[in-house]
């Protein structure tokens, strides 16, 4: 089973990598951009087919170690 | 004293730490793999070593602040053992749980290398003890993320129990935006947990504890420790 788990600064948190990021799609002249966050992205592949039994374990894990909550938010999606 | 130094790898600045220690206390400090799962026996000080454990992988310190040995580290604290981080110690500590907070990106996006002020807030702490509250030391950052930051509440609480020790500042001992090396809320550089007993900071007084350093201003910290722990025994 295919998993993934998308982490991403909270907002209000000063991201100053999306903002160097930003800085450069603007001066690459890239249209439309108004703002840039960086997040992570873990493709997680899970043992078993039971989908709440997977779905609880990868929310254990990013509750653990993927993400830090003071600051991140998580999502958890099985593909 | 009876100091223990944790090992992760990636870790850079073990040696310096332990020559620091050896060098208030006189005693060699325990080297502690951090596969281990326990201190050594008599252990009252435990020193978290700056460095890059697991190339910061994922968040810094996050990883490090997941083996075995921290589960030990947490019990020692939880007796009222004392701990100390310095830099990726400082980033451990917070993502183990020990310390409120996070050390995120320096807000000018620099790695920086140089030496800074700090005021110490307070000296009646075995962590400050050797110096005087308002005195103003030199002691080197070398860090990319030491920009503190936490929720509102707790740096409301922090500084309302008078948890920060240290602060950066101008020479003469001023708190500005300036002197401020990496952004962190409040111009903090070290902090304590509620009960007192366990303290990260950013900057490396290990790195100025000999006058072929060319500044001693780092030995206050060590020799205050000591002198608290020959106390306590």
């Amino acid at each position: 089973m295919k998993a993934r788990v998308t982490v991403t600064l909270k907002s209000g948190i000063l991201d100053p990598q999306g903002k160097a990021i930003e800085g450069a799609l603007k001066s690459l002249g890239v249209d439309g951009v108004a703002s840039v966050r960086q997040g992570k992205v873990f493709d997680i592949e899970m043992a078993g087919a039971d989908k709440a039994k997977a779905e609880a374990a990868l929310k254990a894990a990013a509750d653990k170690l993927l993400a830090n909550t003071v600051i991140e938010n998580y999502r958890v999606e099985l593909l | 004293m009876k100091s223990a130094v944790l090992v992760f790898p990636g870790i850079n600045r073990e040696r310096d730490m332990a020559r620091a220690l050896r060098l208030a206390s006189g005693k060699d400090a325990a080297m502690v793999w951090h596969a281990e799962t326990s201190l050594p026996e008599g252990t009252d000080l435990v020193v978290v070593p700056g460095g890059f454990s697991y190339g910061d992988y994922l968040r810094c310190g996050a990883i490090a602040a997941r083996a075995p040995v921290m589960d030990a580290v947490r019990d020692f604290a939880a007796k009222g053992g004392l701990v100390l981080g310095v830099c990726n110690g400082f980033q451990i500590l917070c993502e183990s749980g020990l310390l409120p907070g996070v050390l995120m990106r320096n807000a000018r996006l620099k790695f920086v290398c140089r030496d800074v002020h700090m005021r110490v807030e307070r000296s009646d702490t075995p962590f400050t003890r050797g110096y005087n509250a308002g005195q103003v030391i030199r002691v080197p950052v070398a860090h990319g993320e030491g920009n503190y930051e936490a929720d509102d509440e707790t740096l409301k609480r922090l500084e309302g129990e008078g948890r920060v020790l240290y602060r950066y500042c101008s020479p003469e001992g001023v708190v500005d935006e300036a002197s401020n090396v990496n952004g962190a809320a409040n111009s903090i550089a070290g902090i304590v947990n509620e009960r007192g007993n366990v303290l990260g900071m950013m900057p490396h007084p290990e790195n100025h504890v000999e006058e072929i350093m060319g500044c001693t201003d780092g030995r206050g910290l060590f020799a205050g420790l000591a002198q608290h722990l020959e106390k306590a025994a």
